[in-house]
């Protein structure tokens, strides 16, 4: 009985919904659909609120119109859940026929929308996930984020020339920490330094105490960390707590740990950390300050690397959008998407026609105080960086 | 109307199909044809209800908690993800057989840790083993594919004649077939002696040993059966989505499914079911209406359930259709009082 | 080798941190059989109370910590009147369906009002880095939690075996039929253990900010810590809690420390064992009900 009710009104809600869409079936041809899936809801939630910010924030800068098409962005939250992205991009394909799918937080998200793009022939607009091996599972993939290998291989690199010889890592125990480390690890060698201490940390950690006093017992010149957003602040926290700061012991990593929207948090001791990364909300370009001036009044807060990235993103689809003239069909739209370049707010991007991978420079920055707020300065660019996870083949 | 204590007449009566099941399983095979846009979902409700029926199959017939049960839905999930990648198994339904069998295995050796101990300690060795599993998915990663999920897992078409498509509708008559015939057997277990001695083990475990049952090796046979059943649910979800990783095991799968058993109300079978549709269709409103803050009217929904009360809830569901019912009986039997409160 | 006094003393800090954010779930499963999941909720108000008076309003560290007791102990006792009350008397099944309801909304709620973003609050100097005692690093923020932790686990002890309270509280444990069948108004017993329990944990919340993290997923995140300590302590004492935290926090932090290899599966496999072998947790009597 309990069930006859709920088909019924389920019913109801479906016949409306048919209507609904025929209506707007009319109206198709003018507009372009944008499936943006994005983890709005448990650990990774952040990530998805500033995505769902920039993206705003790009549509109320440029308008919600480009090249005659009305561009429409529908918003899911798959909660970091790669089966819930997986049925989320079905049925945006499927049912609301969108002309992008787009967003996708982690790796295994991006990973598992990958063969619906290939099968629907529909663009999918990685700005987030990391992993190097994304945009080689389908030919309609395209990313605007970063990997992971770009920065750790750097870092690597720039250790081992700046007077580095011992490090002592300390990554996170998954598929991203593991690509961090290794090509760190690569680089950092194969430049004659040295690898004293290797930990790895489980995914859920609430207390990084005994790895810091691994590390801190191993004497090296410096740590190098990755951890998943959102415990950087913690590590750094318990780095100061341990004394780490004081015993001349430097923090190296990827940039994501320096995240600008939570570092004013993390207080001072992360002052002289060292990190490899693509954005910094201090990258002294016109282009940035805007952006930043543009974030800071719509949000009250500070843009991270991950706003950009949906900022980016929407500048993508926008831009392709007008190349093709509104058509909005997969091809055309990959096709003007690949090798497409501009000047992002993090510096000069392109997209590489061949891997369809982020191309961008990687700034070397340093964490000083300003003004009184902490920001990631940047002392040295390294230019069109691209996966070194993808060339290397 | 769910007492335990109505034995002999009481269990056969219950025991026989009632016209209500029959309109449950018309409505679900009418579902094929009503949603024809909404057959992932439909698809999730399907191994959801499984899996919700593996859970009543412990709890509501045995008294077994558990807060681990993701355990076997994840290595059925694996299972069933490894024999595609691998091309050990093609088959999908051979392949579900083997996967539920996996984590049968699984089943019978934690079912010894399990079935002793109080609730509580129940909850937690249950919770810990599959955070446990979840740990190794991670550390092995050359076999699971560690965080990024196992790759490359292409499912044949089921019994070499249907493919799955883009649309989900092999998947969705797929899930449903298997999981009518596992609650068909279900069925008959638990109106079965064996059903029924459980039940006994669950009202006063003492007083069952006392006239004979074998407490233990019943409750390990019951323990391993879902497993089984939690198996298939989670091969299932593999097949039908290409999909297997680590959050197959978290701590969230089995919390939801926990919530969606109680929301449905154990120990009649279709608890678990009826759980599943309500739990998707609230979380599917409430997400599409409002991405960021879906979890608060769910959790809303969760309190007011509690404070309503169930039984109360039910019966102001049906309230609607006992009254038409009622007003069609009357109507044809020109039967007196049709007027009479229908609540 | 001076690695394992400062990770004894780091385990202890860790497990006294547990101790004091489940102890008030502990006390509310053992008096009132109710399944609290939303216990870490309390833990996350009491953290964001300190986190905005100390951030925003300037407010000292110190002053923050009783404040954000109180605040969580006044939302506790509130709730305790208004909804727990009536579901004392339910199955446990329900309860665990309306403790996670009550869950996911905190957890949403706090999100709408504080963001998603990670919280730090900003310690004062004299709280932060170490100093050297005989060659042994002691973290300065983890002795003042020792400190406070211990001396609050000293008075909860003195409270419950030398006041009239604490002999109140103990007979409705024992029996709250007979309880009250002395003239014990066990009700006023229950609210009164409950706020405290509630502000217990946001004090909890509030000192662990800086060592496990403050976000809106709080309760969520650490719902199963404390029910670990809970379950091994066993739910009928005080002491089954503490030591029970002591023992899972330098488990943990040595276990990570010498095999961080196999890091994430101490704690786990830990409780597993314990629970098989005395299922009922470590100090845990027989369960009358």
């Amino acid at each position: 009985m309990f069930i006859r009710q709920k088909t019924l009104v389920q019913g109801a809600v479906a016949g409306l919904l048919l209507l609904g869409a025929t209506a707007l079936a009319a109206r198709a041809e003018e507009t372009v659909k944008i499936g943006l899936i994005v983890p709005m809801t448990g650990g990774q939630a952040s990530t998805g609120k500033q995505l769902e910010n920039a993206v705003k924030l790009y549509m109320k800068e440029h308008g919600d119109t480009v090249a005659g098409k009305k561009i429409e962005v529908i918003l899911k939250d798959d909660a970091a859940v790669p089966d819930n992205t997986k049925r989320l991009a079905q049925e945006l394909i499927v049912n609301d026929k969108v002309n992008i799918i787009a967003g996708f937080g982690v790796t295994p998200a991006a990973l598992a929308a990958a063969p619906l793009a290939t099968q629907a022939k529909i663009p999918e607009v990685v700005m987030v996930a990391g992993t190097s091996i994304i945009t080689e599972r389908s030919p309609y993939i395209v990313r605007v984020s970063f990997t992971l290998p770009q920065s750790a291989a750097i870092m690597g690199d720039w250790a081992a020339k700046n007077g580095i010889k011992r490090v002592a890592t300390l990554t996170s125990d998954y598929a991203p920490g593991h690509d961090a480390l290794k090509f760190f690890k690569e680089h950092f060698t194969a430049g004659g330094g040295q690898i004293v201490e290797e930990v790895k940390t489980p995914l859920a950690n609430p207390d990084f105490a005994p790895f810091l006093q691994r590390m801190k017992d191993a004497k090296p010149d410096a740590i190098f960390i990755f951890v998943p957003a959102g415990q950087g602040g913690n590590l750094m926290k318990q780095y100061a707590e341990r004394g780490l700061d004081k015993t001349g012991i430097k923090v190296i990593g990827t940039g994501d740990v320096m995240d600008d929207d939570l570092m004013n948090g993390m207080g001072d001791a992360i002052l002289g950390a060292v990190t490899a990364h693509n954005y910094s909300a201090a990258h002294p370009s016109e282009k940035n300050k805007a952006f930043v001036a543009a974030y800071e009044k719509a949000y009250n807060q500070r843009p991270g690397y991950v706003a950009v990235f949906g900022y980016d993103g929407m500048h993508l689809i926008y831009e392709a959008l007008k190349k093709t003239g509104g058509k909005a069909d997969g091809d055309s739209l990959i096709a003007a998407m690949k090798g497409m370049a501009w000047e992002s707010p993090r510096g000069p991007i392109s997209i590489d026609p061949e891997t369809r991978d982020i191309v961008q420079n990687i700034y070397m920055r340093k964490v000083e105080k300003k003004d009184g707020q902490l920001w990631n300065i940047e002392f040295e660019t390294f230019k069109d960086v691209k996966d070194p996870g993808k060339t290397k083949k | 109307m769910r007492a335990d204590h109505g034995v002999g007449e009481a269990v056969l009566r219950r025991a026989r199909w009632g016209h209500g099941e029959t309109a449950f399983w018309l409505i679900a095979v009418a579902a094929i044809f009503v949603f024809p846009d909404r057959y992932l979902i439909l698809t999730e409700m399907a191994w959801l209800g499984l899996f919700a029926l593996s859970l009543d199959l412990i709890l509501g017939y045995a008294g077994i908690v558990s807060l681990g049960h993701a355990a076997f839905f994840g290595v059925g999930a694996y299972a069933a993800g490894l024999l595609a990648v691998h091309g050990i198994v093609k088959e999908p339904v051979l392949a579900l057989v083997v996967a539920g069998l996996a984590a049968m295995v699984l089943g019978f050796a934690t079912s010894f840790l399990v079935i002793r101990g109080s609730e509580l300690s129940q909850l937690m060795v249950t919770l810990g083993i599959a955070l446990l599993l979840r740990e190794l998915a991670n550390k092995f990663s050359d076999i699971t594919g560690g965080f990024d999920g196992l790759q490359g897992i292409v499912i044949d078409p089921v019994l070499g004649l249907f493919a799955f498509d883009l649309f989900g509708k092999v998947g969705f008559i797929y899930c449903l077939a298997v999981l009518a015939v596992l609650f068909l057997l279900a069925r008959l277990i638990v109106y079965s002696p064996f059903g029924l001695s459980l039940r006994a083990i669950r009202n006063n475990p003492l007083r069952a040993a006392a006239i004979g049952i074998p407490v233990n090796r019943r409750l390990i046979a019951i323990y391993t059966l879902s497993a089984f059943y939690a198996g298939i649910a989670g091969a299932l979800f593999t097949q039908t989505t290409a999909l297997a990783s680590l959050d197959v095991f978290s701590f969230e799968r089995s919390a939801d499914l926990l919530l969606v058993l109680v929301i449905g109300g154990a120990g009649y079978l279709y608890g678990g079911l009826i759980g599943a549709v309500v739990f998707r269709v609230l979380q599917d409103m409430f997400s599409s209406w409002t991405p960021q803050f879906w979890q608060f009217w769910i959790g809303l929904v969760l309190v007011l359930i509690v404070l309503i009360g169930r039984e109360r809830m039910y019966r102001g569901v049906q309230w609607l259709p006992r009254l038409v019912l009622r007003r069609i009986a009357a109507a044809r039997g020109h039967a007196a009082a049709p007027d009479r409160s229908a609540s | 080798m001076t690695a394992l006094p400062t990770i004894l003393f780091d385990g202890i800090a860790y497990g006294m941190l547990l101790f004091v954010l489940s102890c008030g779930l502990a006390v509310t499963l053992g008096l009132m059989n109710f399944v609290n999941l939303a216990h870490g909720a309390f833990a996350m108000i009491g953290g964001y109370v300190c986190a905005v008076l100390v951030n925003r309003s300037g407010v000292p560290f110190f002053v923050a910590l009783p404040i954000a007791f109180v605040v969580s102990a006044a939302v506790g006792i509130v709730m305790e009147q208004t909804l727990y009350k009536r579901l004392y008397h339910r199955n446990p099944l329900d309860q665990v369906l309306f403790t996670i309801g009550l869950v996911f909304m905190a957890v949403t709620a706090v999100d709408y009002v504080m963001g998603s973003s990670q919280v730090f609050i900003h310690l004062p100097e004299m709280l932060q880095g170490q100093f050297q005692v005989f060659g042994i690093g002691v973290g300065r923020y983890r002795l003042m939690i020792i400190v406070i932790c211990g001396l609050l686990t000293l008075g909860i002890q003195m409270t419950l075996a030398n006041t009239r309270f604490g002999s109140r509280l103990r007979a409705a444990v024992d029996n709250p039929r007979a309880a009250s069948g002395l003239g014990i108004n066990v009700p006023q017993v229950f609210a009164l253990t409950f706020a405290f329990g509630s502000g217990l944990a946001g004090l909890g919340g509030a000192l662990g900010a800086e060592i496990l993290g403050l976000d809106p997923y709080f309760p969520l995140k650490f719902m199963i810590y404390f029910l670990i300590v809970v379950t091994v302590g066993g739910s009928q004492t005080i002491t089954g809690p503490f030591l029970a935290s002591l023992l899972l926090g330098i488990a943990d932090v040595a276990g990570k420390y010498y095999v961080p290899k196999l890091g994430a599966f101490v704690i786990y496999t830990l409780m597993i064992v314990i629970l098989i072998w005395r299922p009922n947790g470590l100090f845990g009597r027989v369960a009358q009900r």
